[in-house]
């Protein structure tokens, strides 16, 4: 089954579906979890903290923590390189340009394979700031999120590589939502309007949850 | 009406190709775009030229033959074949643009012929019904509720031109090959191979070298038959469903 899955485009499409889905589900709750820094760093702090107690007694100190990584790291890896293997069929399949080139299809669309490179290196960059700290600007102290994000987003770079990476984000969901029901064959007619508007909606509260950090920074709101 | 036409011409596969400038006299607005070739290869005929070679048979908009990338646009500017195009879509001194279909799957024969017995080798694969269906039976032998039939003969439509290959940008056989499963799937008399068909027919699809699906759209907007996009997502449903209940095979 797995074979079938991974070597079929069709196959490899479900892959990047149920990957970017997980991501999707992942990021909408990681978002909600960022705004916490608006209530202080003893709320922010402590929310850090409980991530990593989460499940106890049953689970050890980090252990879900560490569940979600290995879940997330799988999801990154498949979507990646799933992207990356049809992407190249993709563009073998279509060797040859029309001389006469129209400008085609919405900006979404046409956006998803660069936008989905700014995200993977966005995604090593914001590990190396703000998990591990080893490209981290200020003194990186652990079990301190709320000082580091502050320290982050109080460089011009800290700021311009998180903000270009949230508007790729956008885009990539804006297109990826929909497209995702459409892999996975739960799209119709019916419901093709209701998914492009959850696919807007997702979207555009993504981008903007994620973004009132960096401009709360910004603008002193949150020091 | 008086024309400037830029056409693709290559000898053979092998060789290389380019666009070559041309210009046609008297054509009138009722001429149907291939008429329109037709007064132009006669010109050539008579100076002594290659004429300009391009697939054609029913030109009446039924048979799937003709194919020709016109401005951009595969089958031109209207939804429809290009043997139904008419002169009319243009206008006196326009300079128009015509090339093949591209695509790796679809390999270039001459001039603007290419070799689409890929779309052949999809349906062996699996577009087709082993249940003896005879002469046409009567109507009420074999029951289908009315929006199966509706579904079915809207993917029915589709008559392999592949205009939607030409317009995808990953150059991807998705509509086609979702149009023939969502026909045959849908009805009683496709039943017993609905889980192999599609199963084969992707596989093939991929193994042709045909590119996927990224949902641009391109191959709904080009297809003279409307097949709707939503056509692949009932193809991946099907897909999934079969890989289910096969275990993979
Ligand atoms: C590692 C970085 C990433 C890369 C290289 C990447 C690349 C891609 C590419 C090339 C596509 C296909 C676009 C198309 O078919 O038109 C895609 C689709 C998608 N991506 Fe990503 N992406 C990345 C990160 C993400 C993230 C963080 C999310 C979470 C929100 C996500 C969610 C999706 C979804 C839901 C789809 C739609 C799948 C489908 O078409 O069925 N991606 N991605
Ligand atoms: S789906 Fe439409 S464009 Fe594609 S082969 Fe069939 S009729 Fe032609
Ligand atoms: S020549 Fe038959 S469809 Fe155009």
């Amino acid at each position: 089954m797995a074979r079938t899955v991974w070597d079929s485009s069709v196959g490899k499409k479900t892959v990047m579906a149920v990957s970017g889905l997980i991501m999707l589900l992942y990021l909408v709750v990681h978002m909600i979890g960022n705004l916490k820094i608006f209530f202080g760093p003893g709320e922010f702090n402590h929310y850090a903290h409980w991530l990593r107690t989460v499940g106890e007694p049953f689970m050890h100190y980090e252990w879900t923590l560490w569940l979600i990584r290995v879940v997330l790291v799988v999801a990154v890896v498949a979507h990646a390189t799933s992207a990356y293997q049809l992407s190249r069929r993709d563009l073998r399949a279509r060797p040859d340009k029309y001389v006469h080139r129209k400008a085609r299809t919405s900006y979404a669309t046409r956006t998803m394979r660069w936008g989905g490179t700014i995200l993977a290196l966005f995604i090593v960059w914001h590990l190396l700031d703000l998990t591990t700290g080893t490209v981290h600007s200020g003194g990186f102290q652990p079990g301190h999120p709320y000082q580091n994000v502050v320290d982050t987003f109080s460089t011009w770079y800290g700021d311009v590589i998180y903000i270009v990476a949230m508007l790729a984000l956008g885009l990539h969901i804006r297109h990826g939502f929909w497209s995702a029901a459409q892999t996975l064959g739960v799209g119709d007619r019916a419901r093709d309007r209701a998914l492009k508007t959850v696919a807007n909606i997702l979207a555009l509260l993504l981008t903007a949850g994620f973004l009132a950090v960096p401009v709360a920074v910004m603008t002193g709101v949150v020091s | 009406m008086k024309l400037t036409l830029r056409i693709w011409r290559q000898r053979n596969a092998d060789a290389d190709g380019a666009m070559s400038t041309y210009e046609v006299d008297g054509v009138s607005a009722d001429m149907s775009f291939l008429e329109m070739l037709d007064t132009l290869n006669e010109d050539l005929i008579l100076q002594g030229e290659d004429p300009v070679a391009f697939d054609h048979d029913c030109r009446e908009g039924i048979c799937g033959a003709c194919s020709l990338v016109i401005n951009g646009d595969a089958h031109g500017p209207e939804r429809t074949t290009t043997c139904q195009l008419h002169m009319r879509s243009f206008h006196d001194g326009d300079t128009i643009d015509i090339e093949p279909w591209r695509a790796a799957a679809f390999p270039l024969v001459k001039d603007l012929v290419v070799d689409r017995s890929a779309f052949d080798r999809i349906i062996q694969a699996g577009g087709y019904v082993t249940a003896p269906t005879g002469a046409a039976p009567e109507a009420h032998a074999t029951p289908v509720p009315k929006p199966d039939a509706d579904f079915a003969f809207e993917h029915a439509e589709c008559i392999g031109c592949g205009a939607c290959v030409a317009a995808c940008p990953n150059g991807a056989a998705m509509l086609f090959t979702s149009a023939k499963i969502n026909h045959l799937n849908t009805l009683p008399q496709g039943a017993p191979e609905r889980e192999t068909r599609v199963l084969d027919m992707v596989a093939k699809m991929d193994e042709e070298g045909f590119g996927g699906c990224t949902l641009a759209g391109e191959c709904a907007t080009a297809c003279p038959k409307g097949i709707p996009l939503v056509s692949i997502t009932g193809m991946n449903k099907e897909w999934l469903r079969a890989t289910r209940k096969a275990g993979g095979r």
